[in-house]
């Protein structure tokens, strides 16, 4: 897949902003606050990074795999993956509605392309993202493995236990990217348990972290993966510490954890496209 | 007491059913390239080291951390790997059943899960590791495929017919050195009953250890001039109803065997199919709602009425009730 300019995943990135919050609003349900936080970080990923192929298979062999395990943010992933090709872009219309491949979490039952474990209940996707590298590793595949969690979910154990292992048997063709946005359902992490110090943390488990402090700024984000990309194969996998900010591009979403999980209204959907570039065309 | 009866099938040597896994692991890595290992700190007591020596580089030690290794087991499958993951059936299931129902069963991935010591016959460690919930948990799970086998030769050939099948599969297997009553160079077919003796009286429907105590207890009902069916049921999920609606359908009546609870086992599917299609009269020999205990694997047993007397007396009641 030919990689896009700055220009062009800034325009893109605004397309996908409308995407997710039509599909939220069209269902009045989803999750469009962590979808807009990571929109910068979706886009840049398979429209300069990821070495991938929309005629979709399983196994990617040879290819760059990607794992979502906030699979809530849904959202922006199927936005992406349909203007990538990997389905048609009309389908973002059944988003969470009955009889639909795009189910209200990521899911591989119904088999929509693009998606190869089901995400939703927290903290799994780390693990699986090891294991689909440990497996690339074997077969002397080359490709890189992607992984995107949240930073509430780093409270859970799983996330542990992976963090642990990665280093220790020398995964090194894995990039896992936290979504550093402060914010989770009941309200900010540092109020609902404090996650501080990530990086002290990660760090202690022999990982190479990296921070990408403008999360929501193409150049830093496109920047901050091909930095982690060129410290991958030293013997320790990557961490990048992704600063976003919940709700970005709309102004009454931004910052907030009000819109982790509620669907705007007819004006404030009205208000919110305003204020965002119909550059690819709506679906 | 059992040396003195007359059993359709005997046996010269006792090994544990996890060591028929061991062996069939090493055999399935030879076979098949993508075989591979996942162990939780449990290598020596899920025999897997000969796996382990011979194929370090498919082989991955986790370390204390089952829900890790789930998730890593189902992340392999994405490029054609077949994981084997290795830890106690306790922490097989109720540990990680989310992880397993996310990762593995609702995203349809070819996992292994091969669970060692289930069951009271498990013994001294208690009722902590005795799980006796797993079988119900994994047959609820959409796409889990469920076995349960009953010998050390049965059990390798599970393991070996596992590798070749495509899709989640739960594997339960035990401590116990136990009797090998089953021939070495069987085939094992998932989900086919194996009808190991003919009766026409009554049929125990057995599974896992006691599959050898409903033997004992045939000969024990023959002595007393009962013709009792006895059925292998090797794989819980996909059940045989079939072999099941045929053997009572000729019988009248039946027993389920099995070292887990009343509440989701192997007794709980054989009474929905007789009840779906033709009733009648089921006795159960399982745990009823309780936990297990510390105590040798013979005397749990007997305490919780799962050995070949209570097979008998339940037998008997079931042809009471016809």
């Amino acid at each position: 897949m030919e990689k896009l300019t700055t220009e062009q995943l800034q325009k893109t990135a605004s397309q996908v902003r409308r995407d997710i919050l039509r599909m939220v609003h069209e269902v009045q349900s989803g999750h469009p606050g962590a979808s807009l936080g990571c929109t910068e970080f979706f886009v840049a990923l398979y429209f300069n990074q990821l070495n991938h192929n929309s005629e979709f298979s399983m196994e990617g062999k040879g290819e760059d795999l990607f794992f979502l395990s906030n699979g809530h943010i849904s959202p922006v992933w199927y936005s992406v993956l349909a203007r990538s090709g990997y389905f048609d872009l009309e389908e973002l219309k059944t988003f969470r509605k009955i009889n639909s491949r795009v189910q209200g979490h990521p899911a591989t039952e119904e088999g929509l392309p693009g998606i190869r474990i089901a995400s939703g209940s927290l903290g799994q996707g780390l693990s699986v993202a090891i294991g689909a590298a440990q497996a690339k590793k074997i077969d002397g595949d080359k490709g890189i493995v992607y992984a995107l969690m949240g930073d509430g979910e780093q409270q859970e154990g799983q996330i542990w236990e992976a963090a642990m292992y990665a280093p220790h048997h020398k995964v090194d063709n894995l990039i896992a990217t936290i979504d550093f946005n402060r914010q989770q359902i009941d309200g900010p992490t540092a109020v609902v348990m404090d996650l501080d110090d990530l990086k002290a943390k990660w760090e202690a488990f022999g990982w190479q972290v990296i921070e990408t402090v403008k999360g929501n700024d193409m150049a830093s984000v496109v920047e901050g993966l091909e930095k982690a990309k060129a410290l991958l194969g030293n013997g320790k996998p990557v961490l990048n510490l992704l600063h976003t900010e919940m709700g970005f591009g709309v102004d009454f979403m931004v910052g907030t954890h009000k819109w982790h999980g509620i669907a705007p209204s007819d004006e404030q959907l009205e208000n919110a496209l305003g204020q965002l570039e119909e550059s690819l065309g709506d679906y | 007491m059992e040396k003195t009866l007359d059993t359709k099938y005997t046996y010269t040597e006792k090994s544990d059913t996890r060591s028929g896994f061991g062996d069939g692991l090493v055999e399935a890595g030879r076979k098949n390239p993508n075989v591979v290992g996942l162990c939780a700190d449990l290598i020596g007591s899920l025999k897997m080291g000969a796996f382990q020596k011979e194929f370090p580089e498919r082989f991955f030690q986790v370390g204390i951390a089952e829900a890790n290794m789930m998730g890593l087991a189902a992340g392999m499958t994405i490029n054609g790997k077949i994981p084997f993951t290795g830890t106690f059936a306790n922490f097989s299931t109720g540990r990680v059943y989310d992880q397993i129902r996310q990762s593995i069963a609702y995203s349809d991935k070819n996992v292994k899960i091969c669970a060692s010591h289930a069951g009271l016959t498990l013994g001294e460690d208690g009722a902590t590791h005795q799980i006796l919930e797993d079988l119900g948990m994994m047959k609820m799970l959409p796409n889990m495929t469920v076995i349960n086998p009953c010998d050390y030769n049965q059990t390798k050939a599970a393991t070996l017919a596992i590798a070749e099948y495509h899709g989640p599969v739960y594997l339960r297997f035990g401590r116990p050195k136990w009797p090998i009553f089953t021939p070495s160079d069987q085939k094992f077919e998932i989900g086919k009953a194996w009808k190991m003796i003919e009766g026409t009286d009554v049929t125990i429907f057995a599974t896992g250890h006691l599959v050898w105590e409903a033997v004992v207890a045939e000969a024990m009902l023959r002595e007393e001039g009962i013709s009792a069916e006895v059925i292998n049921i090797h794989t819980i999920k996909p059940l045989d109803t079939q072999a099941i609606l045929e053997s009572v359908a000729k019988t009248g009546c039946c027993v389920s065997a099995e070292e887990h609870q009343y509440n989701g086992g192997l007794g709980d599917s054989i009474a929905q199919t007789l009840i779906r299609n033709s009733p009648a009269p089921q006795e159960f020999i399982g745990v009823d709602d309780s936990f297990g205990e510390s105590g040798k694997p013979e005397d749990l047993l007997e305490k919780y009425g799962l050995n070949a007397e209570n097979i008998v007396k339940a037998a008997k009641k079931a042809i009471g009730r016809k």
